[in-house]
């Protein structure tokens, strides 16, 4: 549904009040260039040279007319921060309960990743009233998912992760877009977005071949890399146990606290001397270069398993015959209900 | 004042005729000539920017990538920006027509630094021409912004000679702020004060500080892309480890107040071309002075705001975010003080008044645009779409471009002591301002549909508005094509211009058309305000209360 002319879809929840700003951004662009417009010409008729020698008197102008118009400016383009921030801030606040999405760009394609295995490329499937976060790294150089119909997008940046999140709001097939300039085929690194009402999303998601979940994924490398000898779960080995460590603050061995989210994980087995556990050696040796970006977040999704951080989407995986439906049917609505009453 | 009504007879000798030969031309010390040659070297660079960009807007005729490759186009829309960013729009006013203008609008004799001064043609020539190799031995790919890591790790274009190019031609813009600074500071004809001098000395001089402090940082970060390119020392590719948001910063720091550069001096000369077309004094002389210098230091506290969706923290995007919108407030305070300075004055409406009229107008949708920008989260939505590509466009074409041509045309007479042919001008100004509307209007409603920028294939329902746009590019180069040959006709057939046609004000007014080698027979005094057409004592004061 266009509501502004010359605009996309509003098919997420944040659609409708970034349409709002623009359009009241335009209505005050045609009433002040209009009024400037319409005084111009007023006074280039008013005052048009009528004799070839006129020589006007002298205007001086008061303080208190220029005061005027350096403070109505002011205000008016501070009301517009606050309002554009407002826009932001929310955008930006990562919500609490998410399906999570892990997408690793390349030139010039897309890859997604669900938890529960499903892989995607240049498209992404995903329920209707359901937030979706995306946990996002590139391969090579910069790139930036870009969905018009949802009004955000964010840098794909190498060498860390970004996360944007939305919350479709309308079911339909949505244009991604790569934003940043990525070289040669940068036009055609674009895909799909599938907005599928909970149903639907259910049948796609319960059909095609997951070859198990990312965590499991994520298991498999931990035992072939090794990892295991140390990070013991009974905590008795040279590596601190991993087991209820994500998403809580971990105290360094410099005295300082780090969270233990996706972006420290990462950190810590690319560089791992970068922040140890206070109580252990720095005795880890990097992996960098020898895993890519892909078994990274397999990685980053088995210790986040570990503490018992799956999504709802996962756990149902896991046991499909229990009530398939139910929970998102119910976090969906719950959410839907949540946002009308606000 | 004398009027153009006066008959006149042209000098004798002047700086144009006083001597003859190649020679005198490559090795003079004359800011009259040296700008004469910058005129030359920047109107082949604005000719060759716009050829790249009728391949850019051919290729987008149509959805599919048809008319060249993908490599291809993403060349031309570097090249474009390349060549139109450094090698014209930053030199283009204050290297032509500031250094013809700022020492004769002073009472000098030439600027503080003549040899300095025709140092920095030879730099720019200099860096023009690794530019110009790279270019014709393939080209570069990485947009004009080289962001890294594509430009260090991923381009296969001559990104090092490109580099270099505006490494070098980066200290002829440095020379040439330099010398502005201090002619403006010690060569002031007696009695000309601070607040007595034009309002195109106040941008230009604004301008110079943002040369001088902020080239040299364009220049470093070259220099560190050059150094991770060649020797992999990791700065900004994460592989190395280095930090590619790093990359963003510096270059911002440098290439956003550029944006000022460009388009300080254009509010310059619309500033002239407003008080003396109106044959008024300026409305709030010091209120425009100061707003300059507020742009140039608000100027570079902002650079953020090309990278909101960078992940940059969102802290520093809120502090980005307020800080564009101070400089909001300078900008629209130069707009509502040369609408005021229309009020009862005596309106012209030569050609350099319609450019001026043509620059308020643009100014008008480029600056609105600006706070939608500004605005984070509606920026999250229009960032790196063609949203950007128009408000740029708005600001940087038909605001500099706009200053630079009103002005070209104000004082052409002066320049080459003949009149252009005034019929043809005012078509020529006609038909630009139509073509460039046409041509970038369109690009702010596909921006917000969602067509990203340097895109060689687009999805078909982007095509109307593309194909509108490519129209209104074709107009717009007609439109630029005309001045070029009428230019070169008046100099050869153009009536003599007399020593102030317009019946404007101002010391350049005050010598012959064209002036002597020297400037001024004797240094003149000065004993009057700025744009005193008549003495300020018999103002009428405006103010609202009272009415």
């Amino acid at each position: 549904m266009q509501v502004v002319p010359f605009s996309p879809d509003q098919a997420s929840t944040f659609a409708s009040d970034v349409d709002g700003l623009y359009g009241f951004l335009w209505t005050l662009t045609v009433v002040l260039g209009g009024v400037l417009t319409l005084l111009i010409l007023y006074f280039a008729v008013k005052y048009r040279r009528r004799d070839p020698d006129e020589i006007p008197r002298p205007v001086a102008a008061s303080h208190r007319l220029e005061a005027i118009w350096v403070g109505v400016p002011f205000v008016l383009a501070m009301g517009i921060f606050v309002w554009g921030t407002s826009l932001y801030v929310r955008m930006y606040r990562p919500p609490d309960e998410a399906i999570d999405v892990y997408v690793v760009a390349k030139q010039w394609m897309w890859k997604m990743q669900h938890l529960d295995g499903h892989r995607e490329i240049n498209e992404l499937h995903v329920p209707v009233g359901r937030r979706v976060k995306l946990t996002m790294t590139t391969e090579d150089t910069i790139h930036s998912f870009y969905v018009p119909a949802f009004r955000t997008k964010m840098d794909v940046v190498p060498g860390k992760y970004s996360t944007m999140w939305f919350e479709p709001k309308r079911a339909g097939r949505y244009h991604l877009f790569c934003a940043e300039y990525c070289g040669t085929s940068h036009s055609g690194m674009i895909g799909w977005i599938d907005v599928m009402e909970a149903p639907e999303y259910q049948a796609w998601l319960s059909g095609g071949a997951a070859e198990g979940s990312l965590a499991t994924s994520g298991q498999k490398l931990f035992e072939q890399l090794a990892c295991i000898t140390c990070h013991k779960s009974d905590g008795s080995g040279r590596g601190p146990a991993l087991e209820g460590v994500f998403g809580k603050t971990v105290q360094l061995s410099d005295g300082q606290k780090v969270v233990a989210d996706e972006g420290y994980i990462r950190e810590s087995i690319l560089t791992p001397r970068a922040k140890v556990v206070a109580g252990y050696q720095p005795i880890m040796p990097t992996f960098q270069g020898q895993i890519s970006e892909e078994q990274l977040l397999q990685l980053v999704a088995y210790v986040r398993s570990l503490s018992g951080q799956q999504s709802q989407q996962q756990s149902q995986q896991q046991s499909p015959t229990v009530q398939p439906q139910v929970t998102p049917r119910g976090a969906g609505s719950q959410t839907n209900a949540n946002r009308q009453s606000k | 004042m004398e009027t153009a009504a006066q008959i006149e007879a042209p000098p004798r000798t002047h700086y144009l005729n006083s001597t003859y030969g190649l020679k005198s031309w490559l090795l003079t010390v004359d800011h009259k000539r040296i700008a004469l040659l910058y005129l030359a070297s920047i109107t082949f660079f604005f000719f060759l920017g716009g050829a790249f960009a009728v391949a850019i807007r051919l290729e987008l005729l149509t959805p599919q990538g048809d008319l060249m490759q993908a490599e291809t186009y993403n060349r031309m829309f570097t090249m474009h920006g390349v060549v139109m960013v450094f090698f014209f729009l930053i030199p283009a006013i204050p290297a032509t027509l500031g250094n013809f203008l700022i020492p004769i609008m002073v009472g000098a004799r030439d600027l503080a630094f003549p040899k300095l001064n025709l140092l920095s043609w030879y730099i720019y020539n200099l860096g023009a021409l690794f530019t110009m190799v790279a270019i014709v031995t393939g080209g570069v790919d990485t947009g004009w912004t080289f962001y890294a890591p594509y430009s260090t790790t991923y381009s296969n274009g001559n990104v090092l000679l490109t580099g270099i190019g505006i490494f070098i031609t980066g200290f002829s813009s440095i020379l040439t702020g330099l010398n502005f600074i201090v002619t403006i500071h010690t060569m002031r004809a007696p009695g000309l004060t601070w607040f007595r001098l034009p309002l195109f000395i106040w941008s230009n001089y604004a301008a110079s500080l943002i040369m001088i402090l902020g080239t040299p940082v364009i220049a470093i970060t070259v220099l560190l892309l050059a150094l991770e390119r060649i020797a992999h020392v990791g700065i900004f590719d994460p592989a190395l480890g280095g930090d590619p948001v790093l990359f963003q910063h510096l270059f911002w720091f440098y290439s956003h107040p550029a944006v000022y550069i460009m388009v300080l001096p254009a509010m310059g000369v619309i500033s002239e071309l407003v008080t003396n077309m109106t044959r008024k004094n300026v409305f709030g002389y010091r209120f425009v002075a100061f707003s300059s210098i507020a742009i140039a230091v608000f100027g570079f506290l902002v650079w953020g705001h090309h990278m909101f969706v960078s992940t940059q923290s969102v802290y520093a995007g809120m502090v980005f975010s307020i800080l564009s919108y101070a400089v909001a407030v300078p900008s629209a305070v130069k707009t509502f003080n040369w609408t005021a300075t229309l009020y009862k004055g005596s309106i012209s409406y030569n050609t350099p008044m319609l450019y001026a009229f043509g620059f308020i107008g643009f100014f008008i949708i480029g600056g609105m645009t600006g706070l939608f920008l500004a605005a984070l989260g509606l920026d999250v939505h229009v960032h790196d779409t063609y949203f950007v590509v128009a408000h740029f466009h708005y600001i940087m074409v038909g605001g500099t471009i706009m200053g630079y041509l009103g002005g070209l045309h104000y004082w052409w007479p002066k320049i080459t002591g003949r009149l252009y042919p005034e019929g043809w001008a005012r078509f020529a100004a006609l038909v630009i301002f139509v073509g460039f509307n046409l041509t970038f209007f369109p690009q702010f409603l596909l921006g917000y549909m969602g067509m990203p920028r340097r895109y060689y294939a687009y999805p078909e329902e982007f095509q109307v508005l593309n194909v509108m746009s490519s129209a209104g590019a074709s107009i717009l180069g007609v439109g630029y094509l005309i001045p070029m040959v009428y230019f070169f006709w008046s100099m050869r057939y153009g009536r003599h211009a007399t020593k102030n046609p317009w019946g404007a004000f101002g010391l350049e007014w005050m010598t012959s058309s064209p002036p002597p080698t020297e400037n001024f027979k004797e240094t003149p005094v000065v004993t009057w305000e700025a744009y005193e057409f008549r003495p300020i004592h018999e103002a009428e004061v405006i103010d609202v209360t009272r009415h």
